[in-house]
């Protein structure tokens, strides 16, 4: 591992100016990403900016019921917390069904959203990669992508984003709080992760140097009725291999509104928009539900080793529904 | 602490690769330990290389097995992705540290009288898993199996009300629970069924 520097900054303000006076600089939260990526030499910073005490560390109501989640929370106390549990069990559910509690109790919710992707030749310096070193090629597209994506990947990279707490809050359309060098701004979920296109090394939208701050959820009543359901090669401490976060509003057999994502599918925690529109309005059936997730993985371009994830998303999605409709 | 005022390495704006440490206090097993650290060093190189505890193993390095598995400020984590540098202030407690003064853990008696190892090379990190485990528990926490996440609504089941979370209440650890929550721990004797057994009798 390369030497670095290490700064621990009492608040937001000076980690962004701590970041942006020195070149190559990281921010470090709980470390269970960085650190492992520096040791593979994936990522070699010379400053690590110690953000993991920057007070960024609780889960606050406000009046219209809004969640604002310091970044600096972690996984366990998030999952742990009682308005977030019973608000939004789904966002409980995805990041129970994530890591293991070691990791939960270390990982943070900016970190987490700013994980990188657990495709082999990424984490492996010895192979090309586009999102490692662009311009490399991408081996996983004649190699090993079983497990990468099948919607809106492109030439140069077909890799996905590994967080199953990503695939709830995109659903829940959070808003992420970000400082950077010109102050604080906004992004909104779906909006933070961007599909690779031909610049695979940007995961996301933020500029070198953004401090992500708080991620806000905003009210979302019949989010109450809500789930994460996820897949894996194994059943616990594995990632995705697909991955759903569903939360649905029925009366009297009609869908009223819904909100769909889908995870271990895409560069991106993917909203199902295709689907939420088709159903929104629909009867609450079982056909219903499976037209529309037809629908939405039309525009599924599976490579040969994955091609099984797209019943495998349809089925898992389709049955999710249909719980939860019979469950209201 | 202020990092920079400790760094005793180049200035920080050169990019000259030299190593870079840091003097701290840690506290490992209530005792101080003045140490001077590289940035680099994880808290397992620290503990096994420096302070001479070599209990916490390192099975993997890569945050993927729990052997490194340690208690800061009574939390469970991999001591392989733990910076040693960011511990200052924190309570560190390791395998060696769980016995009391009038004997062993009731969770290091239980995996004796369970079987609940053959080689051991995981038990360390499995022990301050379980410790860290029950307290988890015992505050309440979920885990991707405990069915009323929300309050009335069952992941498992697909009951879903929105009803209230109960504050505080103590999780009932069936196998199934202990299973889930102790999934970081993996042990290549596969002594899993003896170390389920070993935690249940703990968790009454
Ligand atoms: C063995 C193993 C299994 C795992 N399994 C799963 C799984 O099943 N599902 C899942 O979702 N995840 C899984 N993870 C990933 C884990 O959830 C992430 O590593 C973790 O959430 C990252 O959070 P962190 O705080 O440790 O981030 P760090 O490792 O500290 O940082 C990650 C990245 O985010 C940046 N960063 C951190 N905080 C901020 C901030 N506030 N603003 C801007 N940038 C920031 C860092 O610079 C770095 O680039 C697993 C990890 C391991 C090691
Ligand atoms: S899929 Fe993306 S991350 Fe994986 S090898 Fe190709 S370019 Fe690299
Ligand atoms: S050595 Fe830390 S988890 Fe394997
Ligand atoms: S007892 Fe040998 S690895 Fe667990």
């Amino acid at each position: 591992m390369r030497p670095f520097a290490y700064l621990r900054p009492a608040d937001a303000p000076s980690a962004v100016t701590a970041s942006a006076e020195r070149p190559n600089t990281m921010y470090l939260a709980g470390g269970t990403n960085l650190v492992d990526l520096m040791r593979l030499g994936v990522v070699s910073p010379e400053v690590l900016v110690d953000v993991s005490r920057l007070s960024a560390d609780a889960v606050e109501e406000g009046p219209d019921g809004t969640l604002t989640i310091g970044a600096g929370v972690r996984n366990s106390d998030l999952a742990a917390d009682p308005l977030v549990r019973r608000r939004h069990p789904m966002l409980a559910q995805s990041v129970l069904a994530g890591a293991s509690g070691q990791i939960r109790n270390m990982a943070t919710v900016g970190g987490n959203l700013l994980q990188r992707t657990r495709c082999s030749y990424f984490q492996d310096v010895t192979k090309p990669c586009n999102k490692r070193l662009p311009g490399t090629g991408c081996p996983a597209r004649e190699g090993d992508h079983r497990n990468l994506a099948i919607l809106g990947h492109s030439e140069s990279c077909v890799a996905t984003h590994p967080s199953d707490m990503a695939v709830a809050l995109t659903a829940l359309g959070a808003i992420v709080h970000v400082r950077g060098a010109d102050g604080p701004r906004t992004v909104p979920m779906p909006g933070l992760h961007r599909l690779p296109g031909d610049e695979p090394e940007r995961d996301t939208v933020l500029d070198p140097g953004d401090l992500i701050t708080a991620v806000e959820v905003p009210p979302l009543p019949f989010a109450a009725r809500s789930r994460y359901r996820k897949v894996r090669d194994r059943a616990s401490f594995a990632f995705a291999v697909v991955s759903v976060a569903v939360a649905l509003d029925v009366a009297d057999g009609v869908v009223r509104d819904c909100r769909i994502a889908l995870g271990g599918v895409a560069h991106v925690p993917w909203r199902a928009e295709t689907a939420e529109a088709a159903l929104r309005g629909s009867a609450a059936t079982e056909a219903g539900f499976a037209d529309a997730v037809d629908a939405e993985l039309a525009a599924a371009r599976p490579l040969p080793d994955n091609a099984f994830k797209v019943p495998l998303a349809r089925n898992v999605l389709v049955r999710t529904l249909i719980d939860l409709a019979e469950a209201s | 602490m202020n990092g920079e005022a400790h760094t005793t390495g180049p200035d920080i704006s050169a990019s000259a690769p030299s190593p870079v440490t840091v003097d701290l206090l840690l506290s490992v097993n209530r005792d101080r330990h003045p140490t001077t650290v590289d940035t680099r060093e994880t808290l397992l190189d620290t503990l096994r290389e420096r302070l001479g505890l070599t209990g916490a193993k390192k099975g993997c390095d890569h945050g993927q097995c729990g052997a490194c598995t340690v208690l800061v400020d009574g939390r469970r984590v991999k001591s392989c992705l733990t910076l040693t540098v960011t511990l200052d202030d924190r309570e560190i407690v390791t395998v060696e540290g769980l016995a009391g003064e009038d004997g062993p853990h009731p969770l290091q008696t239980a995996f004796v009288e369970h079987d609940a190892f053959q080689c051991g090379y995981c038990t360390p990190g499995q022990l301050c898993s379980a410790v860290g485990m029950l307290a988890e528990a015992a505050a309440g926490w979920p885990s991707a199996v405990t069915p009323d996440v929300g309050g009335g609504t069952s992941p498992d089941e697909g009951t879903p009300s929105g009803g209230d979370v109960p504050p505080g209440d103590g999780i009932r650890l069936d196998d199934d629970e202990i299973r889930e929550r102790m999934s970081g721990n993996l042990c290549r004797c596969g002594a899993y069924v003896n170390i389920v057994a070993a935690i249940t009798e703990v968790a009454r």
